[in-house]
């Protein structure tokens, strides 16, 4: 028996050296490839198998929440995009409504349509980088190398429309701050037809790989029970037949008028996560192609301009009131009316909340975010127990943690 | 729409106030959100009557956090948000909290609260009776203090660097080069309240 006691047998005989085994703890992390950033998982094993696993977070702890305190709500938005720094204007989504909420703005069409699609180009970015490293963490090279190509292209769709690869800050409260050009709307949709093909590849690289079955294939089963007892949200929920989507169940934006399927999972193993990533991201193609269809009949304006937004550039340049309303923008920044509010998007690691409680100036009073990654890994003991060693690198593969977002 | 999600949220909240008298304090909907304010000695009761009536159903958890308000009494509002994907509702459930008093965990209800109180925990320094394990989670190993208190300085008190005749990471009190730079752009006429300088004589001819 390998119970980890060390006392005697029950015949009190002498133990030999090979029956005197103790639980073994180990330290996973905190720079470890499979960790995903800065994870420390103190791991009780029993052999091979994990009989308890603590995670120590909090190793890229910044303080955000604290720092947002003491800056104005438009130098926060940036702060978003560092967070889930793997799809960052999904964050910024969340900030901005929040906003938008308190202060009653109504955001352009055209702006409504441009968030949308650029949510969906994060959510591939997100899908790509998380089946192909879990892929990684498993034992598949090839993914990751390909994937990360077309998370180039897409990240230069970012640059293009905003100027940053990473940290858009592209979102801002009442609408976008560039309007996207044409050229750039023909390369996406050119993209969005290219990119079936790619995904078409990863599916016969791992879909009926059998290494990758083995190794996801009733690993990390997530039931429904789970689910509401650990508060679980977006894949994670879906991968367990639980077609739970805030996109289609509390829409915001406008996603309610795009046509798109929410895909479940029947499992719950990590199998079924991979199957429901995958097909994820053919949906946010349908979206994407929607929403460059509505883009090029919408025309008009991407900022809802009022105090909240910049005056035109052109504004500017005669109106005196125009000019100081730039100033005071971007020194005193806008004031929010008091109250409090929690806006939820569909981020595409799950539901990504922001708490905001306003006091009625400048700067937010308190700024709560509600990472998904916070809660799906504080289930990890739960879910890894009984699993083997290696079992962990998949789960937490597969749970989709980012530490910017966790540890904030 | 909105109206509609008005009436369905001013029902609910009715229901809660009807059956939980005794817990609640007040309902609000506002932003087409549904806040309870309750008495703080009735949360694990009121909790697990959200989680259970079948006119509720919030079995998820979203989220525990806590806002800190050095000049009101008490000093602290605990804020809880619960999601029920069956009656696709959230709420906003809020109670006050004194500094240095306990506040009953949630975690037998609700076993994700682990780690948000654990969080209010170390930001706050609120403790949680019945917690299993109520360790700090964000911050340093050995960090002193609860850094969301309004009192904290956004500096903190420690820095650390790596010394190189040591051979390892040292912690020493703070020491900038220049004073923090906080801005405060708030305009004179409107939302500041400042002493500029002469104020006074304005004040000395109202009371003369």
């Amino acid at each position: 028996m390998m119970d980890g006691k060390l006392e005697m047998n029950a015949f009190g005989d002498a133990l030999t050296g090979e029956q005197r085994i103790r639980n073994f703890n180990l330290n996973f992390g905190p720079q470890h490839p499979a960790a995903h950033g800065v994870l420390r998982l103190v791991l009780e094993l029993d052999g091979e198998i994990v009989e308890r696993c603590d995670p120590h977070i909090g190793l890229l702890h910044r303080g955000t929440e604290k720092l947002m305190e003491s800056r104005t709500y438009l130098q926060n938005l940036p702060y978003f995009d560092r967070l889930d720094y793997v799809a960052p204007m999904n964050q910024e989504h969340a900030w901005c409504l929040a906003i938008e909420t308190l202060t009653g703005t109504v955001v352009p069409r055209r702006a409504s349509l441009i968030r949308v699609l650029f949510c969906e180009i994060g959510r591939i970015l997100n899908h790509l980088l998380n089946c192909t490293t879990q892929a990684m963490d498993v034992g598949a090279l090839t993914p990751p190398l390909w994937g990360f190509e077309e998370r180039e292209k897409l990240m230069v769709f970012y640059e293009r429309a905003s100027g940053a690869r990473l940290h858009a800050a592209y979102f801002r409260p009442g609408g976008v701050h560039q309007d996207l050009t044409d050229a750039l709307l023909d390369d996406i949709e050119a993209w969005t037809w290219t990119f079936p093909k790619v995904l078409e590849d990863l599916h016969t690289l791992l879909t009926e790989n059998r290494i990758f079955k083995q190794r996801n294939v009733d690993i990390g089963v997530v039931t429904e029970d789970d689910i509401l007892k650990y508060g679980f949200s977006g894949v994670m929920v879906r991968g367990s037949n639980m077609a739970w989507d805030l996109r289609r169940s509390q829409p915001y934006e406008c996603y309610d008028e795009f046509d798109f399927k929410i895909p479940v999972g029947k499992n719950g193993d990590c199998y079924d996560r991979y199957l429901v990533r995958m097909e994820e991201m053919t949906q946010s193609i349908l979206i994407i192609r929607q929403a460059i269809a509505k883009l090029r009949i919408e025309g008009g304006e991407v900022l809802a301009r009022g105090k909240i937004t910049p005056p035109s550039r052109r504004d500017m340049k005669t109106s005196m009131e125009a000019l100081i309303h730039h100033f005071k923008l971007y020194t005193e920044g806008f004031h929010v009316p008091a109250g409090e509010v929690y806006v939820a998007v569909e981020a595409p690691k799950g539901e990504f909340g922001v708490y905001l409680k306003s006091d009625g100036s400048n700067k937010p009073y308190r700024t709560k975010i509600r990472a998904p990654g916070f809660l799906h890994l504080q289930a990890m003991d739960h879910v890894a127990k009984g699993h083997q060693l290696a079992d962990v690198a998949a789960i937490i593969g597969t749970m989709d943690i980012v530490f910017g977002e966790v540890d904030r | 729409m909105a109206q509609a999600n008005h009436d369905a949220l001013q029902a609910l909240a009715d229901h809660i106030a009807g059956t939980q008298g005794a817990a609640v304090v007040s309902t609000e909907v506002a932003f087409g959100e549904l806040s309870v304010t309750i008495h703080s000695s009735q949360l694990e009761a009121f909790v697990q009557f959200l989680r259970d009536d079948a006119g509720c159903k919030f079995s998820s958890l979203v989220d525990i956090t806590a806002v800190d308000h050095p000049e009101e009494d008490p000093r602290f509002v605990m804020v809880y948000h619960f999601l029920s994907m069956y009656q696709n509702q959230r709420i906003r459930v809020k109670m006050g909290v004194a500094d240095g008093a306990m506040t009953p965990s949630i975690c037998a209800i609700h076993p994700s609260a682990n780690w948000f109180e654990r969080e209010v925990f170390d930001m706050f320094g609120l403790m949680f009776s019945n917690h299993p394990d109520l360790r700090r989670i964000l911050t340093d190993y050995g960090f002193r203090g609860h850094p969301l208190r309004k009192d904290f300085p956004t500096t903190g008190y420690t820095e650390v660097r790596y010394d190189e005749a040591q051979k390892r990471v040292v912690y020493e009190p703070v020491s900038l080069v220049q004073e923090y730079r906080q801005f405060d752009f708030l305009s004179p006429w409107e939302s500041a309240k400042y002493v500029l300088p002469g104020d006074e004589k304005m004040r000395d001819e109202k009371k003369a």
